[in-house]
């Protein structure tokens, strides 16, 4: 078998909540060994979940993608089920070790004199309080490369802002970008586009920064402002002010460069938006002759051969005419139908699947992309693939989706090659442990 | 000293993803020559204008999404412009290329070209839904992309259809996803020797990505629930989206922590009311509404920077919404260094976002202004050792500058 890309690579996770997380997935899934110390006596509340024990109440109500659990039971280890921790820990390990302690600290000098990048998004502050800076890391490894990534850089007026992506996509300008253009910005769902981004360039500076070290020798390290680097998203937005100081507002699902129509339509459904059952079905035309294609695949009704809505600045003008037309075309239509319809006839169009639904689509199922995973106390289920399909080098999801502790026999012995006497010391000290302290609720 | 000064991209991508991708190798010292088909790339056609006035050398997106990186015009669809790519495959680390699955093949420069050029050379295909599969040749934009492939089933208000993110965010994420890929296999490539194909579907980058969808499928297979289409709307104590003097302000999760709430409020009086401090009675809807009448009359007494200012000091999660005005013109971004600025020939001098990130050694500069079409056509395959009778028959079909 051909090695993984970053084989022989060791990173240190200390993330929490999503963007520091991504990262190092992306980075286990290119081979990387990623470790995450985890302290047994602190709850972080938005990284394994809002509290440790929660009350079953709690997570009935919150949103899914927050509080589900495997079979709806409450298990006595809820920390290794929040779906936003199992989402981001496949391909990683985990050991426990209490930071705040000398002893511990020293267990993470002796990681890090073996590891290679040590990766943190806590809020400002936090590493600091630990005594764990850059410098404290370079004395353990002169070679180490270390990732930050605080919400607005490290200087500045706001460089101690506590932000999750929602926060900073916000001051970035999304939150009033995005959204309907007839109601209040309120109408936005919170999302955290921001921590896509900056998980991503993480990997990816991560391996820059390790291309600079095999060339050189030199490890460094990295600062990634999350707002900073959020921009990039806006890019229409942020060089139309720049270029012309035009400030650029919501526009709903319309499309930024003006081509029409382009929107969200609905679908024949098997129930509500209450139950989650409503389908929507999303088109775009792109061209005048896309436009003539689209009239003829939906039976060339009459409506569509106004020629006023020949050119796309007629259909720009009249776009909420053509919008309600196209669906009455659509709502009695299943949404799949009207895919394959419109891209028979080289139309953009699509479902908006509702996430469910994935996992009966033909095409993904064609490219299986699916994988089974096994996690001892979850049970086994089918999890969204790897992001990339690498020829020579595939990724695969070697490790399940981590459990508290579920390496401290393999961190403490095999990399850390402590010795049975030195083991068991730290375990009566609390340092190694399978479950939170009892008393963290 | 930049960290990619040593890396050589071929790059036969056009529109967003693919660019952006390519755009960080270049902004980190890659030396990416941009390929561009007789009339270039599709982005040149794409707005903001300067004056919005269509120009293909004026596009504010095109300008972003290219800078640092060399543009030559090529034919596949001749014998010389294929043999000329072939010589710039030679000297290259990797290539990347975004046309629509079974393109380049048609063209006979498909994977087996480069293998053949160099065996180590990997390729990255980016593609919306992947190299194979039914949905192979679906075309797709970011709307389509994003409904489909991103968790926007769960984005606005439950009564109403679905809604985006702003722009082309989608696009620029799998972007950045793809610059991943790109690195992955020039580790491979380097380290190990190891040539490859790499299908990137931008699907795929969504399906799998932190931004709520992972979650909202895993949360599925786990309970059978589904993630709600709901607004941000003001929940309370605070949470979600509240009006302001001047604009809105954003709040998440403090309720968790009422004794910072009561800090930033400068602990008024109508906060101390025992039932606003009840764990139990902080969850009835309509102590929730009394608690967000006071807290209505604090917030429009002040600006979204005032508000904000008030929540950082007590260290609660929160933010402002700024306009892209707002946030061109903010201290904060100005005093760090964030924005540059290069001069080009047709758009004078340009203000854009600087270095996504700040690496201490080998890191971000920007060295070039996005190249005119076709700019460094015969430069780059004289450096690349192309006979002068081909590189004759390129210029000859290319489009006279």
């Amino acid at each position: 078998m051909n090695p993984k890309p970053l084989e022989g690579i060791r990173v240190v996770d200390l993330c929490v909540v999503w963007a520091g997380p991504f990262a190092t997935m992306l980075l286990g899934d290119l081979g990387a060994e990623v470790i995450k110390p985890e302290n047994p006596h602190v709850w972080q509340p938005m990284t394994r979940g809002a509290m440790a024990r929660p009350p079953k109440i709690l997570l009935d109500r919150s949103i899914a993608w927050a509080g589900a659990l495997p079979d709806n039971e409450l298990t006595p280890r809820p920390w290794d089920h929040s779906p936003t921790f199992v989402s981001l820990y496949r391909n990683k390990r985990s050991f426990t070790v209490d930071l705040r302690r000398p002893d511990g600290m020293d267990i993470l000098r002796r990681l890090v004199a073996v590891s290679d990048v040590v990766y943190e998004n806590n809020a400002t502050g936090t590493m600091e309080k630990l005594g764990i800076t850059y410098d404290s890391l370079r004395e353990a490894n002169p070679r180490i490369i270390m990732v930050r990534v605080p919400a607005y850089g490290s200087t500045g007026p706001y460089y101690n802002a506590r932000a999750l992506g929602v926060h900073l996509e916000a001051v970035m300008g999304h939150t009033l970008l995005r959204g309907y253009d007839d109601a209040d910005p309120s109408a936005n769902t919170a999302i955290y586009s921001g921590d896509y981004l900056a998980g991503a360039q993480g990997a990816f500076a991560v391996m820059t920064a390790l291309w600079h070290r095999d060339r050189t020798g030199e490890g460094q390290l990295i600062e990634i402002g999350q707002a900073e680097n959020a921009a990039a998203m806006f890019t229409q937005a942020i060089m139309d002010y720049s270029l012309n100081r035009n400030v650029q507002s919501a526009i709903g699902n319309r499309d930024v460069n003006g081509r029409f129509p382009c929107g969200v339509y609905p679908a024949k459904s098997p129930g509500t938006s209450e139950t989650m059952d409503d389908h929507w079905v999303s088109i775009h035309v792109e061209t005048d002759e896309q436009w003539r294609a689209f009239a003829a695949a939906i039976g060339s009704p009459a409506w569509a051969a106004d020629p006023r809505f020949a050119t796309n600045d007629g259909r720009a003008e009249h776009f909420r005419e053509i919008d309600a037309h196209i669906a009455d075309f659509t709502r009695e239509r299943e949404d799949y139908d009207v895919m394959h319809l419109l891209q028979a006839a080289g139309v953009a169009c699509a479902p908006v699947l509702e996430a469910s639904r994935m996992f009966d689509d033909p095409h993904l199922r064609a490219r299986d992309f699916f994988k089974r995973q096994t996690q001892q106390t979850a049970g086994t289920h089918e999890y969204v693939g790897p992001l990339f399909k690498f020829g020579e080098t595939p990724i695969e999801f070697y490790q399940p989706p981590v459990m508290f502790g579920e390496h401290n026999d393999y961190v403490y012995r095999e990399v850390l090659k402590v010795s049975d006497q030195e083991f068991e010391s730290l375990r009566a000290a609390g340092h190694i442990a399978t479950e939170y302290d009892p008393s963290i609720p | 000293m930049q960290a990619l000064d040593n890396v050589v991209v071929l790059d036969l991508t056009h529109h967003i993803v693919g660019p952006y991708a390519t755009k960080l190798m270049a902004d980190f010292g890659a030396d990416v020559i941009k390929v561009e088909k007789p009339g270039g790339d599709i982005a040149r056609q794409l707005g903001p204008f300067q004056g919005n006035e269509p120009n293909p050398e004026k596009s504010g997106l095109f300008f972003y999404l290219n800078c640092n990186k060399r543009s030559a015009v090529l034919d596949l669809r001749t014998a010389a412009g294929r043999e000329a790519l072939a010589c710039l495959a030679r000297r290259a680390d990797i290539v990347v290329e975004n046309f629509a699955p079974g393109t380049l093949e048609r063209l006979g420069v498909g994977y087996d070209f480069f293998k053949t050029a160099k065996p180590v050379l990997p390729l990255v295909s980016i593609s919306n839904f992947g190299q194979t599969g039914p949905y192979r040749d679906y075309k797709a934009t970011e709307l389509v992309m994003y409904g489909f492939a991103g968790e926007m089933y769960s984005m606005g208000l439950t009564e109403r259809e679905p809604v985006k993110m702003a722009g082309t965010a989608a696009l620029l994420e799998s972007g950045a996803a793809t610059s991943v890929a790109i690195m992955g296999a020039l580790f491979a490539s380097k380290r190990h020797g190891i040539g490859q194909h790499v299908d990137v579907a931008i699907s795929e980058t969504h399906f799998g990505g932190v931004d709520r969808r992972h979650a909202t499928a895993i949360a599925y297979q786990f309970s059978g629930r589904k993630t709600v289409r709901v607004a941000s709307a003001a929940g309370g104590l605070p949470q979600g989206i509240y009006p302001c003097a001047d604009g809105y302000v954003d709040f998440t999760n403090a309720g968790l922590y009422p004794e910072r709430v009561d800090d930033m409020l400068d602990h008024p009086d109508w906060n101390q009311d025992p039932r606003f401090q009840d764990p139990i009675q902080r969850l009835d809807p309509f102590v929730v509404e009394e608690w967000n009448a006071y807290f209505l009359g604090w917030m429009l007494e002040r600006t979204k920077r005032d508000v904000w200012a008030e929540a950082r000091r007590a260290k609660l999660l929160c933010g402002p919404l700024f306009t892209v005005e707002d946030m061109f013109t903010d201290d904060h971004f100005r005093g760090r260094g964030f924005w540059t600025s290069i001069d080009h020939p047709d758009l004078g001098r340009v203000e854009m976002p600087g270095r996504p990130l700040l690496m201490g050694k080998g890191g971000w500069a920007l060295r070039r202004p996005a190249p005119r079409l076709g700019q460094h056509t015969e430069e780059v395959l004289r450096e690349a050792g192309v006979a002068d009778a081909v590189i004759a028959g390129v210029l000859g079909k290319e489009v006279a500058r």
